[in-house]
């Protein structure tokens, strides 16, 4: 009895195998003739520190270019190239510093010649809005209970925040108080809600919230510059539609919208 | 390899089993000598952080204990203090996702225990603060250490609201599990490695340990016979 439950079961299962592989055997040659007008899709892995102004550079661009669909996926930089390292299919990587697309470029894993940088930033420190504590620079960090900065190992913001602590000092006095958050825009929620008394992000990111205020801008000698390179990988499936999206992005109506988000438009190989 | 977040787990999953072994055994105790309307939706709302995901509860206790939250609030005026971001919300992450399983393993160590005999001790004149102590703790004591066993393995291992409440501060609230995830994100897998070893191993023994004493134990009650 109980060896008839289990052949009816076993049944089932196999039936139900041989309806999916057929199923997913026909599918592509139902497709074929739907492919011929299916967009190309662009895969970037982009700087999160992005993510407003890409998006609106992708509604226009889908806009005058409907056989190109662009697909974001938005971390933190160093993040992203681990991914990209471990075989992440993309054509493009825009990263919040060189130092990760260098790495790439050592392992040969993108091509060096279409190389630009887009954009340059500030690093800043933030407060809450309606903060009473008197925090008016960078050195202020050791009277604070708490701050917050990327995770410096996989965050630019936080690199750039632990060169600039490191600069002026004070690292190792304030380390035991610095959030080490998983992206930049963690950095700007914490202190949005006030769990900590500060943050250091990007002048972008923290303009986008009208819940915090800015307080100071780090030197620029006290970090390596704030630049959003962007570059063409070595894999890239669409080489030619890849490079006309970076010619775009290095265009004068780009740079109008990366200035709306506050950023220094560069797009050139520098 | 640092030491901090290895210790800094233990210690925190530690702190947290004793308020959950004291809450979690007060409540099955409690909850099964007392019959009130609501019950079973207590019982339910006490399992909730097992079948929830790690990330609500996190999220919850963020808005509770948060500066801007009810419980924060009441700490910054009444006690000048926050432990958002300090290892004491690690422990409180710990304890409130570990809780239903001491509550769990309690409650039903304490069906198993005969009433007969707690009724018995109870004609003898025995106070039932005293049946409490001498009969039904000792008669369900496997059971509350397998328990203990449970939530702190849970509390070692404990992620997603820690990371919310507690933060990431290497060397102040960063346990095993933050620095696995910060070390594998940035492809240090050599760091993440030696990491996932070693809670691995603490995790495993635990387990292990429990399974030899339990057999051990087995039909062995004699406590609770020279006391009847």
């Amino acid at each position: 009895m109980k060896g008839k439950v289990v052949v009816n079961w076993l049944f089932i299962v196999v039936a139900v195998i041989i309806v999916a592989g057929a199923i997913w055997a026909t599918k592509p040659v139902a497709q074929t003739p739907v492919k011929l007008t299916e967009p190309i899709e662009i895969n970037i892995s982009a700087a999160l520190g992005l993510k407003d102004a890409l998006q609106d550079i992708q509604k226009e661009y889908e806009a005058s270019n409907p056989n190109v669909k662009l697909v974001f996926n938005l971390g933190p930089a160093g993040v992203l190239q681990k991914q990209l390292e471990q075989g992440v299919p993309a054509d493009m990587f825009i990263s919040a510093s060189p130092k990760q697309l260098n790495e790439l470029q050592n392992k040969n894993l993108v091509v060096p010649t279409t190389r630009k940088v887009l954009v340059s930033d500030k690093l800043v420190l933030v407060v809450p809005k309606n903060s009473q504590l008197a925090i008016a620079s960078f050195q202020d960090l050791t009277k604070v209970a708490r701050f917050g900065m990327g995770e410096p190992g996989t965050v630019p913001a936080g690199q750039y925040a632990i060169e600039t602590l490191k600069s002026i000092g004070i690292w190792e006095a304030v380390k035991d108080k610095a959030v080490q958050a998983k992206d930049v825009r963690t950095v700007i929620a914490h202190v949005e809600t006030e769990n900590v008394d500060a943050g250091i992000a990007f002048s972008t990111v923290a303009t986008l919230s009208d819940k915090v205020k800015v307080v100071a801008v780090a030197s620029d000698e006290w970090h390596m510059p704030v630049m959003f390179p962007a570059v063409i990988m070595a894999n890239s499936k669409h080489p030619q539609e890849t490079g006309a999206f970076l010619t775009y992005l290095c265009s004068e109506q780009s740079a109008a919208v990366f200035k709306k988000y506050g950023f220094t438009f560069v797009g050139s190989s520098q | 390899m640092e030491w901090q977040p290895v210790l800094l787990s233990i210690k925190v999953a530690l702190s947290s089993l004793v308020f959950v072994f004291i809450l979690g055994v007060a409540a099955a105790y409690s909850m099964r000598s007392f019959e009130f309307p609501g019950k079973s939706a207590l019982e339910a709302l006490f399992a909730l952080p097992l079948v929830l995901p790690p990330v609500v509860t996190g999220f919850i206790l963020l808005v509770l204990v948060g500066k801007q939250g009810p419980i924060g609030q009441f700490l910054s005026e009444s006690f000048h203090t926050q432990i958002i971001f300090t290892p004491y919300a690690a422990i409180l992450a710990a304890a409130v996702v570990s809780f239903p399983l001491m509550y769990q393993s309690a409650k039903a160590a304490f069906q198993a225990v005969d009433c007969t005999i707690e009724d018995a001790a109870r004609t003898l004149g025995a106070s039932s603060w005293r049946v409490f102590w001498t009969i039904t703790i000792p008669l369900s004591w496997s059971g509350l250490v397998a328990g203990l066993v449970l939530s702190f393995a849970r509390a070692l291992g404990e992620f997603g609201a820690t990371i919310m409440i507690a933060g990431n501060i290497p060397g102040k609230t960063q346990t095993i599990p933050l620095a696995i995830y910060f070390a594998a994100e940035s492809n240090d897998l050599t760091l993440a490695g030696a990491y996932v070893l070693m809670i691995s191993g603490i995790t495993f023994f635990l387990i292990f340990g429990l399974n030899v004493w339990s057999k051990r134990s087995c039909g062995k009650s004699s406590s609770v016979k020279e006391v009847v």
